[in-house]
């Protein structure tokens, strides 16, 4: 067989989630007996092996601080920390790796822009605009730059079934509109917006586009240069990386004018008592001693997500929603919530008569992980009229055999509860 | 089943979760207050009519929760009617130790023993550390109206 040919032979075999699992440790966990079935994934994912050996290697092998010392270990640190970021730039497809910003999540990678961008460049009656279905971490960084600078927060709507239509988005925009910052995916339905249409219209009226990726990033992949956005945010540990670590990508013009975030080491050009000059990018928004091993544990987590193909995952995943969707549909008195044509592996749902916290609990005893409350969306859940949901999110380990174990321990809760 | 969940979830908390007593509100209340459990955005009022010697004369709550928040509300409301606020504050108390597991405060023998049977059957929270919250929010959200507050959390 020639090289091309076994390419192609691995890009078409079928998708073995068996084999992936086994590269999740913790997916061999019991708790309360019963073997774990981690539907929570949209909350954090679990790390393969390969993360995991990735960090203690940085330990044991090639830790010190970096950009700061000649010496070996130095150099070693530095160049893994950086190459780090050079997986982040090609998972993206950003042009340039210096337009890829560590920082330690998605929350704090959009207060930095709002602090930033937000502080330096939008100006009394500005408009921001979001949509009402964001994670609490896209709205309230927002709020406090409007309620420092006077500047007026929007919500687009969604529609009963959670997608954000493009002609009620629109509708929204005025020529004060200075910012959008919008989901790609709802953590709380799982709708996937129209990102690109999004950036056209945004952007012929003038307002620059953020988006928030948590969601998105680990189910499909992301083309920020494609999608012409002017801001991308995603958290490392949704994306089955560590815990600490986050990226801001951001337009090499947009970054270049913006003010630093935080100021201190690693963030200067030239310090003196009177005045300090800035680093150049990236380095001018990471202040301090950055999260050396948790970025590097990151970019192994591209390659191991690389290596499988974010298409076949997020096809992979498409399989399983659908399973998980027409198998949830059975149990009497179940909704979901969510119900746009596009869509990511999470599933959100009510049991007539059962609240999601009494139902997270029982199913935890069949070792059901699922996450319930309000999925930090609270002005969603007051759009849907509900207080809390329950939630199933689905990753690449995630089988049919999962969302079967949801379905079993959500009849078990019904007869217990119902 | 686990026997765990049996002991959460026993026949009464499941009847006071479906059908809440004193689910209402009081029209001549004297005060009142609102519970917010951040964690799960549940939410609920607390009114109370407060009379001559400082008896609980009315008490009653709404909004909505999980089955064990409820049925706490619901079983608060009726044993604390008709009683003085000092009896109550000191019921919260052994109530709390209660689904904390704090032994030291569970019994000073100010208080019928018939009450805190009653409410035992919310001790198998103890086994569920999240859900001690779920049971504790309308008693922290009626002390708080007690005390002049109009707002409670479950994150004090
Ligand atoms: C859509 C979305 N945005 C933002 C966040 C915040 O991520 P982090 O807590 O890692 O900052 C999350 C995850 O909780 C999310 O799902």
């Amino acid at each position: 067989m020639n090289d091309a040919a076994a390419v192609l032979s691995v890009a078409d075999a079928p998708y073995d989630a068996q084999a992936y699992r086994r590269d999740f440790p913790i997916l061999g966990e019991t708790v309360h007996g019963k073997p774990l079935v981690y539907l929570d994934s949209a909350a954090s994912a679990q790390k393969p092996r390969q993360v995991i050996d990735a960090v203690r290697d940085v330990y044991e092998h090639g830790y010190a601080n970096v950009h700061r010392g000649v010496h070996y270990m130095s150099e070693r640190a530095t160049d893994a920390y950086e190459g780090a970021r050079t997986k982040v730039r090609e998972f993206l497809n950003a042009r340039h790796d210096r337009e890829i910003i560590f920082n330690r999540n998605s929350t704090e990678a959009i207060n930095m822009v709002a602090q930033t961008h937000g502080r330096r460049f939008l100006a009394p009656g500005d408009e921001i605009l979001i949509s009402v279905m964001e994670h609490h971490s896209n709205i309230v960084p927002w709020q406090m730059l409007c309620e420092e600078k006077g500047l007026v927060l929007k919500a687009a709507p969604v529609t009963d079934d959670g997608e954000l239509r493009l002609d009620d988005f629109a509708a929204m925009l005025t020529d004060r509109t200075k910012l959008v910052a919008i989901t790609h995916t709802s953590n709380a339905l799982g709708t996937i917006t129209d990102a690109a249409g999004i950036v056209r219209l945004a952007h012929d009226a003038g307002a620059k586009v953020l988006f928030d990726g948590s969601q998105a990033a680990v189910h499909m992949p992301v083309d920020v240069q494609a999608l012409d956005c002017d801001f991308y945010v995603f958290t490392g540990h949704k994306l089955y990386g560590p815990s600490g670590v986050g990226v801001l990508y951001g337009k090499e013009a947009l970054l270049e004018a913006m003010p630093p975030f935080l100021g201190g080491g690693e963030m200067i050009s030239h310090v003196t008592l009177e005045k300090s000059t800035w680093a150049g990018l990236p380095n001018k928004f990471e202040a301090g001693t950055p999260m050396i091993a948790q970025a590097i544990g990151l970019g192994v987590a591209i390659d191991y997500v690389s290596a499988i193909g974010m298409e076949r995952i997020a096809a992979h995943e498409e399989d399983l929603r659908r399973y998980a969707t027409q198998r949830l549909a059975s149990v009497p008195g179940l909704r979901i919530y969510g119900t746009a044509p596009r869509k990511a592996a999470v599933i959100s749902f009510s049991i007539e008569g059962i609240h999601p916290h009494d139902i997270a609990t029982i199913i935890d005893h069949a070792g059901v992980a699922c996450r319930a409350g309000h999925h930090c969306a609270q002005p969603l859940m007051d759009r849907l009229g509900v207080t809390a949901l329950t939630r199933a999110s689905f990753g690449l380990y995630s089988t049919q055999s999962d969302a079967d174990c949801l379905v079993d321990a959500l009849e078990m809760a019904r007869e217990f509860l119902g | 089943m686990s026997e765990e969940l049996r002991e959460l979830y026993q026949e009464v908390i499941l009847d006071h979760g479906k059908n809440p007593r004193n689910f209402r509100d009081v029209k001549d209340a004297t005060c009142h207050a609102h519970g917010n459990n951040p964690l799960c955005g549940d939410q609920l009022v607390v009114y109370l009519k407060i009379g001559e010697g400082d008896v609980i004369e009315d008490v009653s709550f709404v909004g909505n929760g999980c089955a064990i928040s409820v049925a706490s509300a619901s079983m608060m409301t009726e044993l604390v009617k008709g009683k003085t606020i000092a009896q109550t504050e000191h019921l919260f108390e052994r109530f709390h130790a209660m689904c904390t597991g704090d032994e030291d405060h569970s019994d000073d023998g100010t208080l019928a023993d018939d009450d805190m049977d009653r409410l035992s059957v919310l001790s198998g929270v103890r086994a569920f550390p999240v859900r001690v919250k779920c049971a504790t929010l309308a008693w922290h959200t009626m002390n708080a109206a007690i005390h002049g507050q109009d707002e409670s959390t479950t994150e004090v």
